[in-house]
Formats: structure tokens, sequence, C-alpha cells
């Protein structure tokens, strides 16, 4: 049997501690130690965005991460941020415009669009699909995903006003 | 699509990372920011007994000016360094080439120093670093020693570092008067490597340019200084003509490497229609 | 939105057919609670990996697992050998599809590889890890045998067969000679010709193919989990081939992480799974990771096509001929066969056009490549391509426009029902009205001022169209016909419960693209209630009726029908037994927002509660010779026509760097015409997710294998799928000429955008091209293609 290590990290607010190899991706053990399957698993090597996380207030390939490399660390998933609110703004318009379909690729989607647009609300549409190459979508053609993108980052651009 | 078996340690210092380098040898793989190593593990195509990481190395963090030099720590994440207010003013090469880095989430782990040791001949970072002169500091069991970047890329993912050593620092003469960064890459999707890219330099003097270092990526097994089209515009006003005799002193500088999309031909056609936009870019100001 | 005098059961007060409703049901999607089957642990589950073969094609000398055997957590290796005698091979041919052959294709090879990634042993270890340590450790020495890698050469004297048994490595052709195409070119003014290629692509599911099989020994059940399309058909064919009861096999899918026509077919490896399970009386989960998934989902759409067409001056077209090769696997997929695709391109090309001398021949042959199948909107885009291309080289042959060509030749919109150059009837079609929207919405006449006054300047922009059928709602004649047990027909149970609340239960299945929310829909609207209170269950074979699922854009058309007779006739049960309760004629009731009302005032009589509450629990107050029944079941099959028809039309406008070949895809417009629209903004998803696979094998997507069969860019960052900076807006608009053999006169979408897009491009780029005597006619369409066609390289 490999060498277990020890994990302990703050996953949407708690606290929790696991033995794992140091094989295991933070990806795997988010969703098999944690349960915590809402982050995807697409490709395994960081090019089709499904497992974006929040690490340490950074989006991250969470596939690129072995687990005991975040040992110490603070992950948000896309469950904390729902639990939160802090992204319920951009889930309602993806819902409302219908900016998924399968839903494989929307958590990492939401979590990448949410990093935009804390940073830039006012993103045009190039902007946006721009900050969003990196995460796969194979259902939308990106079209309302970009629409729900918009729409949302004018809500919060009228809000801070 | 898992990773082999393998041993795990984070050290601490710079002394415990070259101990256990000398320790463990070749078994060893150092992980910085991973997000070239990672998929390479998880693929299988590469099987270390032990990953140290090195993350938390103090030793290796930290952009800073002294000397004339800007020094970039080795663990210097890219979007730090996209960033950084010492970046943009005294290595604008950099802050240019940086959106071009694949995507956010990889830019928030990737490390400047990773890339630079890695040297994937399609990586932006390296071809920055030769065109702006930097030099290398690597860390072995004998102390410090500093490297040339013109000596440092060996071939393709080969470079001056030795297997017992670690990449600590890149410094990079400051920004002189006058002189003017520009960069262009060619990619099928935006955040992807290049088919071509070039990164350069030049003082300019109105619409003379001079001193002109133009360093193409994605081209050969490292990235390479097209040495005779630059002498074909140094000193020159650049114009239609002095454009083209750049252009075409490109066969003599380059030997592109097909890759599964593009001929060897394409690539320098490639280079050439670079070499034109980024001259261009230069004279007029840079960006 | 459409002729009230035909839908007036969808025109019923508080419809929500024709209403962009969100999707009930994926809020869950949003905050990651999903469950897609990779999220599913049962106890004592256990984990495969295959060994899969490096070469394209060898014999299996001997196979040495022990050392694998040794890792600890490793619980068994199979071998081809020994999984054989749980599991029979399967032959993908039908019956009606005449001629075609193939070889029998056992789970895990026995003898003989037949393509690089093909399985030869499985390893069932604790994890996944673990059996992927096993899989590097087993020693497999192989005999080379030749590789036939290229179509071209396939039937050649001397080629190697892949199945000598076989005789050749032809698996189907198809020839169709209508009319007299000599005699129309003689006729014509200008005979063009051209050769098209499309290069290999694949679906790429964001969720890899996963499969859990579950077999139970004690009561010989099985129970398998899979990201699927089709339940009903792959719960057939487990207790085909492990020799089971059918009715011992439950097909449950959950989440499906995208599906596009990869995941309804027969995948070795999946049954490789199932049959472990029964082997080792556990469950067993095989996820193909994204490396194995470039090898082993099916690939599509490796055509090579020479086409003529002839026209006159006045641009009547006069004639077309073609012929088409595609070079498939070594196997014909199963059940589907891999002779679809090829023989879709015979019956669909040209198929909007009046022209009536048709001659065309496609030939299907073996390679030593991973297995060709349908993928969305099969056959299609090559179809589209060839005509819409080479009607735009015969527009430039004779100086026409390209959209007057076009207007020229389509089959007027009154002449239907129109008998195809195929043989087969379009019952109703709106090419003109299509165009004319299209022209308008993308301001067609503003854009060709600008491309010229752009190309003053040196910026070469272009105008591609692309007019298109689609074949949708396919009858019992695509498959079945064949032999296969692969259902035409659905079905739909609703249920009213005590409350009001009403569950659907519906053979169509969810792949993202909003079956149920349509189900949903659907049954409010046809019971009288609102939409909150209808919940839709799918994907289970256990507890929905037997049907086909989700493929040939059928689910709406098909399953829609269904659901529409099923809820209209629980309605008719509601209103009966609330006449009893109301002492009123149930012709005079009707149900409207879960509430029983008079017809003609709508006055509210009677809370849907109140009838569930009686009929549930105070039965003995009804009359004694009521038996009211809340449960209903109907079913639907298309019967008037094989296929029903859809048209519609796609245009690009483009930009090329003709300094380096790079194509910019500026805007992209879709005209569709599907019948009935039950919900507008998923189909229009349904389109614009359609275009953007249509784009990515224009431009981008390509299985490059090299001369020995090895796929050259098997991962996903060298596999190259458009993302959101490729693409442009898509501006969409709808006609609806809705068919008459169902009363929702819905007609399918799901594949109208990638059936017109890959000829919209190339004729984009070809448009902006012109000037400089320039064409390119290679998918995709990569910027050294484009250089070369320019001459710069």
């Amino acid at each position: 049997m490999s060498t277990l290590y020890p994990v302990t990290v703050t996953v949407n607010g708690s606290p929790v501690t696991r033995h794992v190899e140091a094989r295991l991706s933070l990806s795997d053990f988010l969703r098999q130690e944690l349960e915590l399957t809402g982050t995807h698993v697409g490709c395994e090597q960081g090019v089709c965005g499904a497992c974006t996380v929040r690490l340490d207030g950074r989006i991250t390939r969470s596939c690129l991460v072995f687990a005991v490399q975040a040992d110490g660390g603070e992950i948000e998933t896309v469950e904390g941020l729902s639990d939160n609110g802090e992204i319920d703004d951009l889930q309602t318009a993806f819902h409302e415009r219908n900016a998924l379909q399968c839903g494989y690729c929307t958590p990492g989607m939401l979590i990448t669009a949410n990093e935009l647009l804390k940073k830039n609300p006012s993103a045009s549409r190039a902007e946006i699909r721009e900050e969003l190459s990196g995460n796969y979508c194979r259902c939308t053609g990106y079209h309302a995903i970009v629409d729900a993108v918009e729409t949302t980052g004018r809500q919060r651009q009228g809000g801070a006003k | 699509m898992k990773a082999p078996s393998f041993d795990y340690v984070k050290v601490q210092s710079l002394p415990e990372l070259l101990g256990v380098l000398v320790e463990r040898g070749d078994d060893a793989k150092i992980i910085a920011g991973g997000q070239s190593l990672v998929p390479t593990l998880n693929m299988r195509l590469s099987a270390p007994e032990i990953l140290i990481d090195i993350n938390g190395l103090e030793e290796l963090k930290g952009i800073a000016v002294a000397d004339g030099y800007l020094r970039i720590g080795a663990l210097t994440r890219h979007y730090e360094l996209g960033r950084s207010d010492e970046v943009a003013a005294h290595a604008p090469l950099l802050a240019q080439a940086l959106p071009h880095i694949a995507h956010e989430a990889i830019r928030s782990r990737g490390t400047f120093g990773g890339s630079i040791a890695n040297a994937d001949p399609a990586a932006e970072l390296p071809a920055c670093l030769l065109a702006l002169r930097g030099r290398l500091v690597i860390a072995g069991q004998n102390g410090e020693r500093t490297v040339d970047v013109a000596d440092f890329f060996h071939g393709l993912y080969e470079t001056a570092i030795e297997p017992e050593e670690v990449l600590v620092a890149a410094e990079i003469p400051v920004l002189g008067g006058g002189e003017r960064a520009a960069f262009d890459e060619l990619v099928m999707r935006h955040g992807d490597y290049a088919i071509v890219g070039l990164a350069a330099m030049a003082k300019a003097d109105g619409e003379i340019l001079s001193d002109v270092r133009l360093s193409f990526f994605s081209v050969e097994g490292k990235p390479v200084l097209a040495a005779a089209a630059a002498d074909a515009v140094n000193g020159k006003p650049l114009n239609e003509e002095v454009l083209q005799a750049a252009q075409a002193a490109l066969e003599n500088d380059l030997d592109p490497l097909s890759d599964l999309y593009n001929t060897a031909a394409t690539k320098l056609h490639l280079a050439r229609v670079l070499t034109g936009r980024v001259l261009s870019k230069l004279a007029s100001g840079g960006a | 939105m459409s002729d009230n005098s035909t839908l007036s059961e969808l025109d019923r007060p508080n419809s929500y057919i024709g209403r962009s409703v969100p999707r009930p049901n994926i809020r869950r999607l949003l905050e990651g609670r999903g469950t897609y089957t990779d999220d599913i642990v049962l106890p004592r589950m256990a984990h495969v990996a295959f060994h899969r073969s490096p070469h394209a094609h060898a014999m299996i000398k001997s196979i040495n697992s022990e050392a694998a055997a040794q890792v600890p957590g490793v619980i068994r290796i199979v071998t081809g050998r020994e999984l054989a005698e749980v599991m029979t091979p399967w032959v993908g041919v039908l019956s009606h599809l005449a001629g075609m052959k193939s070889a029998p294709q056992h789970a895990i090879a026995v003898n003989q590889v037949c393509w690089q990634g093909e399985a030869v042993a499985a390893v069932v270890a604790e994890n996944r890890a673990v059996a992927e340590d096993g899989v590097e450790l087993i020693e497999v020495e192989y005999d080379e045998l030749p590789v036939v890698a290229d179509m071209e050469t396939a039937l050649d004297e001397g080629t190697h067969v892949i199945h000598p048994e076989l005789g050749d490595n032809l698996i189907f052709q198809r020839e169709l000679d209508v009319g007299d195409v000599d005699a129309a070119f003689a006729e014509a003014d200008e005979v063009v010709e051209e050769t098209y290629r499309f290069g290999r692509h694949t679906g790429v599911t964001t969720e890899p193919r996963i499969i859990i099989a579950d077999y139970e020994p004690a009561e010989d059940n099985l129970t398998v989990y899979l990201s699927s399309q089709a339940p009903h058909m792959m719960k057939n064919l487990y207790a085909k081939h492990l020799d089971m009861e059918e009715d011992k096999v439950r097909v449950i899918c959950k989440d499906v992480g995208g599906s596009f026509g990869i995941k309804v077919h027969t995948y070795a490896d999946e049954m490789a799974t199932v049959a472990l399970s029964k082997l080792l009386k556990r469950p067993v989960k095989f996820l193909a990771d994204r490396l194995e998934s470039f090898v082993t989902d099916i690939h599509a759409r490796d055509h090579r096509v020479k086409i003529r067409l002839g026209i006159k001056k006045d641009g009547t077209i006069t004639g077309m001929e073609f012929d088409d090769l595609t070079g498939v696997g070594p196997y014909s997929m199963y059940p589907r066969t891999s002779g679809i695709e090829a023989n879709q391109v015979v019956v669909l090309t040209g198929g909007p056009y009046t022209f009536k001398n048709y001659r065309a021949k496609a030939t299907v042959v073996a390679l030593n490549l991973n297995l060709m199948c349908q993928y969305r909107a099969v056959g299609h885009p090559i179809a589209c391509a060839i005509a819409e291309g080479i009607v735009d080289d015969a527009a430039r042959a004779i100086g026409m426009d390209p959209a007057e060509v076009r207007r020229k030749n389509l089959i007027p919109d009154d002449a239907y029902p129109y008998i195809a150059n195929s043989g087969l009837t379009y019952e109703k079609l709106s090419h003109h009205q299509c165009l004319d929207k299209l022209l308008e919405m993308m301001d067609y006449d503003g854009l060709r001022q600008e491309q010229a006054e752009l190309r003053e300047k040196g910026v070469y922009r272009g105008i591609g169209l692309a007019s298109m059928i689609e074949v949708t709602n396919p009858s019992p004649m695509f498959y079945g016909a064949g032999g296969a047990f692969i259902s035409a027909q659905d079905g739909v149970t609703v249920r009213m419960d005590h409350n009001g609340g009403v569950t659907a239960s519906t053979s169509i299945t969810e792949q993202g693209q909003g079956a149920d929310a349509i189900t949903a829909q659907i049954v409010a609207s046809s019971v009288g209630v609102d939409i909150e209170k209808v919940r839709v269950v799918s994907g289970d074979t256990e507890v929905t009726p037997y049907g086909g699922g989700t493929w040939a854009s059928r689910a709406t058309g098909i399953g829609g029908e269904a659901a529409l007779r099923a809820g209209k006739q629980l309605r008719q049960n509601i209103k009966v037994i609330a006449g009893a309760m109301l002492q009123a004629e149930p012709d005079t009731l009707d149900v409207q927002g879960g509430t029983v009302v008079d017809i003609d005032t709508g006055k509210e009589r009677l809370a849907l509660s109140e009838v569930g509450r009686v009929v549930y629990f105070r039965g003995d107050t009804l009359p004694k010779d009521l038996q009211p029944e809340l449960v209903v079941s109907r079913h639907y099959v298309p019967k008037e026509f094989p296929f029903t028809f859809t048209n519609g039309i796609q245009a690009f406008h483009v930009e090329v760097d003709t300094d380096t070949g790079f194509v910019k895809l500026l805007k992209c417009w879709v005209v569709e015409d599907c019948g009935t629209v039950i919900n507008p903004q998923l189909v229009d998803g349904q389109i614009r997710g359609g275009v953007i696979q249509g784009v990515g094998g224009a431009m981008l997507e390509h299985c490059i294998y090299d001369d020995n069969g090895q796929l050259q860019n098997a991962n996903m960052a060298d596999y190259m799928v458009p993302m959101a900076v490729e693409m442009p807006d898509i501006e969409i608009a709808h006609c609806s000429s809705p068919t008459k053999d169902s009363e929702l006169g819905a007609k399918g979408a799901g594949e109208a955008g990638t059936c017109g897009a890959p000829g919209a491009v190339m004729n984009a780029i070809n448009d902006a091209l012109s000037p400089l005597s320039a064409k390119v006619n290679n998918m995709p369409f990569t910027p050294e293609k484009v250089l070369k066609a320019l001459g710069k390289v």
C-alpha cells in the first residue's frame, strides 16, 4: 500500500482532514473523499475547465493540483458558492437564459464567469468570450452563456451604482 | 488516467531541497505550479518516485529591482507577473506576453520559473527572456551560479539546470532608454500554444531601429534569436524594403520543425508575417 | 405562433406550448447537485481499466498478467478469451441495407486487434488508479499485421483484407440513379466539378462515456447505470449478449453530460464492463477517460466526395452526380451500423433543389482505425456541404449571385407534398420563406456592399449560404425494418395524484437538450395544470414506457406527441370524474390551471386536489359504474412518412487574413423550420449547439491518423474544438410548417445546426477567397490549408 499523507483543508468554510495517497488529485479528493460531486472531471489535463474551483481565493484547475499540495489551503466549490449565495444571480441568469444544457461544464463555467465579473462587471461580449475560453462547453455554442454573463454583469453594475 | 504512485515531500528551505535532490537524484521531480507536470503525470508519461513540492520556498519568491536588474523569483505565479508594476515598468515584454499564456485558472498557479525550467519550445516566457537578455540564477550544492540566457536553453525541454540544481530566479536588465518591446503570436485558439510566436525588443530612434532582438518560439526545439533578420533591420529606417529583407533573411535564421497541423514551410511563412507585424509595432512605438 | 385552425389542442388557455419556459429541474445542475453516473457509488463497486492495443492491426500471441495480478488492490484480470465465455460477439449489420457485411466483434479482442485502442485485457481493481497500475504491468506479445489506413486503396487488389473471411474490405455500397444525368450535363451550359474532403472527427462529450454495471446473482438481476441516449435499446442488447432474460435487466440513465450521438452505440468496453460484473458478481464501473475516449468514442465524417453539377446560364441546375468514399472502422458499429452515414449522403444531397437528374454512389470500406458511426446530424453535414459548395461553384461559373441561384432552384413553397430524388416525400417545407427571412435578417445586400468596399482596402470578407433539409422523427423504416430492436415509437404515462400533481414518465431521454422540459410543458398544457405541478421521470427502463430515446431529432416530435395524447386523455378522464361529482356533462367542463372549470365561462368549479381526494380516499361517493382512471399511457409512432423532413438555411460571414490564412467567423444566421416550436429558447439552444459542432468539423476538429493507424492527437489539447472566442454570435429566426402526421406538429431540431454549418462556413471562406482565385475544399480549414489555397506555402 502506498504511503498516505494527511491533508487538512478548509472546504466551503468547514475544516476537514483526510489521509490520502500523494497521487490523488484535488478534484478526485473533492469528489471521492468529500463527496462534493459538483466539481466535474472532463480531461484530467487542465484543458476543459470543468474541474475549476477556487483555491486560496484564485480560480484553479483542481485536476492539476494534488490534494496533498492543497494542505492548509482554503477551497471553495460550486456547492459552497451556491450555499453562500455568491453566484446566485449568475445561476439565475444561466437558468433563465438556458445557458446550460447538459450541465457538466456549468460549475466550472460559473466559477470562471464569476471571477471575470468580480474584476470587470462591464466586460464586453468579446472580453467575456476571451475570459471563458479555457472552459469547454459542447452543448450551447456559448452564445447563451455570453448572454447570461453579460446580463449578470449589467445587474451587478447597476447594483453597485 | 490517474498518476502513478509516488512519494511526496514539501520542502521548507533551499538547503533542504538541495539535500533531497542529492539523496533522491534521478528519481525525483520538482513540482512548482505543476500546470505542465501534472498532465504528464496523469497521462503516465512521467513516473517519478518522489515529487518534491517547492511551493513553500520563500527564497524563490518575489519581484524586485536592484543594480539595474529586475529579479523575478522562480515561484512567481503568472498572475503575479501580470499585475506587477515593476514588471510592467521594467520588462513590458513580459507584461505583453502574459495574457497569451493559457487561461486565468492556469495563470493562477503556473509559475515563471516553471515555464523557464520546463523549456517547452512553444512557451512564451523562455522566448521573452531570450529577447530580454536575461540571466538565470541557479542554486546547487556549491551555491548559486548565474547562466546567461544565451547559454541556458539547450534543446527540447533541456536546459543548463543540472539534476541536483534548482532555478531560483531570473534577472533581466531593466528597460533602457529608447528600448521598446513587442509581442505577437499566432494561435489556432485563444490561449493555446502558438503555431509561431515572436517576442521582440529593440532600441528605437524615430523610425530607426537598432539592437533588434527577434526571439521566436514554437519554431525550433528551443527559442531562437533571428540574427540575420535583425541585421537586416538594425540602423535603418523601417520601410517596406527593409521589412522584406528581414523577412527574407529569416530563411537563414530559422529551421522550423513541422507540427501536427503545420509544415516547416508554413511556419517559416508565418514567422515572416509575424516579423513584419512585430517590427512595424516596434517602429511605431511598441505597445 | 402557428396555424390556429390545426393546432387547437396547442392553443388551450394557459398553454405552455410555444413559450420559452425556463427548464424545470435544472437549478440542481447549476448548484452542482446533479447526479451524473460518475457520482454514483455502489457497495462493493470495483473499477475496471483496460490494457489497449498500441497497434492498429496485430495478432495477439500471448498475454502475461502475472506482474499485474500481484499489484495490491487488483481484483481480477480478464482476457478476451475468458470474457467470450460470458458474452457473445455481435455483428453490426442491418438487413435493409442490402449487401452490408461486417465481422463478429468481441467485447475484448480474442485473437486479433483491429484498431489502436481496442481492449486486449481488463484489470478490475479496488479503484481506478490501481487498475491503471495493473494495466501498465500487463505484457502482451503481438504479431503485427499490415495496417489498412487509407480508404482510397482499401479495396485495391493486394491490400490486406482485415477480416479474410469476408473476402474484401467492402462494408457497404449504395447507388442511386434517377432521371438522365448524362443528358442533364449535355444540356447544361456549365458543368462544374470538385472533390471535397471531410476530416474524421468525434463528439467530445464533456462528460466521458461512463457505465456502472451491477449484476446481482441471487435473483439474476442486472442493473446498469449508463450515460446514454437509448436505455431500452441497451437493455435489450445486454440481455441478448449475456444470454439473460431481458426482464431481468434494468438500465438507468441519470444526468447525462452531453451525448450528441456518441452515447447511442454499443461500445465494446462498456459491454465488457457488464460482462465483468456478471463474472465477478459485483458492481463494476468503467469510465472512458479522455485518452481512451479519443480512441474509442465513435468517430464520424471521414469522407471524400467527387461531385459534378450541371447548370444553365439562367441558373437552372440540370443535374448532379457524385461518388462518395468513406473509410469506417474495422467493424461496422453495432447495432446502428457504420453504413447509415454514407446512405444519408446518398439520400439527402441536393435535397432542397428541384433538379430531377441525380446519380449518387457511396462506398463504405473497412479500415484499421477507430470505428465510425452516427454522430449528430449523421451524413447531413457532408450532403449539405458538397451540394452547397458545388452550387456556389456553379453560381460563380455563370456569374450569378449565390442567393439568386438558390431562389431559382429551391423547391417552391407551394409544391408540397413533393417527392424527392431519393423517392422520399417531403410533407411541407418552406425553403423560400426561410431564404427571404434569412437575407432580410442578415441584411444580405448591405453585407455584399460592405464586402465590395472592404475588398478595395485589401480586407477579404465572405458570405456563405447553405440551404438544407434534415431527416427527423424517423419511423420504423430507419432501423426497425432492418431487424434492429431500436424502437421508433415512444410512450408517456401520466398520473395524477390526490393533490392534483401530475407525474409524467416518458421513454424519451434527457441529454440536456430539454426533453424533460418539453414533456412538462406539453403535459401541463394538455392536462391543464401549472407546469410547477408536473414532474417528469425519464431514463429508467423499469419505470418508463418502452421507447426509442433520444436520437435522429426524434424526442420532441415523437415523445412529445405521446405526451400530448396521454395528457389529453387524462384531462378527459378528469372531466368524466368531475362531471359525476358536479352532476355536469363532461363536455361542458375543462381543466385549466389545476382547476376544473366551465368550458364556456371559465368559472371555477372544482380543484383537482378535490377530484384527487375523492378518487383516492372517498371512491365510495362516486357512482358505482364509474371506475376513475387517473393514470393514462399513450404511445406514438410516425406512420404517414418514413421520415419527417425539416428545412432551413444558414449563413456565415467570415474574414480571411490572407497573410496568415486565419479565418475569423464574424457572425452566423440561421432560419429553421421545425414545425411547431414547443420552447423557442430550447430550439435556439439546439441550433446554436449544433452550429458549433458543425463549425468544429469545418475549422478545427480532426482525428489525425498516420499511415500506421496511430491517432496523433488523442488528447484534449491537440484535438481542437471551438471555444468561446472562436465562435461568433448566432442569430436565429423560425418559420413553421407543422407536420400533420401528429397533432403536436413538431418536427426535430437537434441536428439542423450541425447540418448546415460546415457548408456555410466553407462557402463563406471561398466567397472571401474568390477574387484571389483561391478555394478550399478539405475540412478542417486550418490556416495552412488556406495558405496553400492562396499559393503562399
